[in-house]
């Protein structure tokens, strides 16, 4: 059980890794968040996981699984606070007029969009 | 295992130091926001393992619980801020 906690954390480091390549190589704000967000999430997921399930084996007691089920609380949490926050960020990304990167400069959808709402 | 929460603590303060460039050096303001998120939840998973280090595990995940909350707060906040002041 030890060795499948150490899998799930050294999935979860590979995971913000990559969520942490993406953050610094791609050129656009929206692609950015595009790679952090999701690398934070699953991250975060795994690591809490394999936390969980070394805690509960490791020594097991009644009153520690009291700290288990709150362990898991964070995951369930940072899973749902996560997408939240990053549609947050973007619609004020969006609505502050930050226009996407396009290969080629020339804007693909139309550039700045009509003001429905406002 | 102890040293295996060692060596990941070290790993991920090594993803911390690589997220602040951008976090530092972003040319917009949204990037820096991202940068402060991602370091943000680096810092819970942080907490959680110097809880496993130091054996104090209970007090180590409520920290960790309150910082993510506020984490996340922050994020809304200055995301709600930024909507009127624009990313100049």
């Amino acid at each position: 059980m030890v060795i499948v906690a150490a899998i799930f954390m050294v999935a979860g480091l590979f995971v913000f890794a990559i969520a942490t390549i993406g953050f610094l190589r791609f050129p656009d704000f929206y692609t950015r968040m595009h790679a952090t967000a999701k690398g934070d999430t699953l991250g975060t997921l795994f690591f809490v996981i394999g936390l969980a399930l070394y805690y509960l084996h490791h020594g097991f007691c009644w009153l520690g699984l009291v700290q288990g089920i709150k362990l898991i609380l964070i995951a369930v949490f940072w899973l749902l606070a996560s997408p939240t926050a990053t549609h947050a960020l973007l619609r004020s990304a969006f609505e502050s007029d930050l226009s996407p990167w396009t290969k080629d400069g020339k804007a693909i959808i139309e550039w700045p969009p009509k003001r429905r709402d406002k | 295992m102890e040293r295996f929460f060692l060596a990941s603590a070290l790993a991920l303060c090594v993803i911390i130091l690589l997220s602040l460039y951008r976090g530092v050096f972003g040319p917009t303001v949204f990037d820096r926001i991202i940068g402060a998120g991602f370091i943000g939840t680096k810092t819970i998973i942080l907490l959680v393992l110097m809880g496993f280090i130091y054996e104090r595990i209970d007090m180590f995940i409520d920290l960790a619980l309150a910082y993510s909350i506020l984490n996340f707060i922050g994020t809304l906040i200055i995301s709600k801020y930024f909507i009127r002041k624009g990313a100049k």
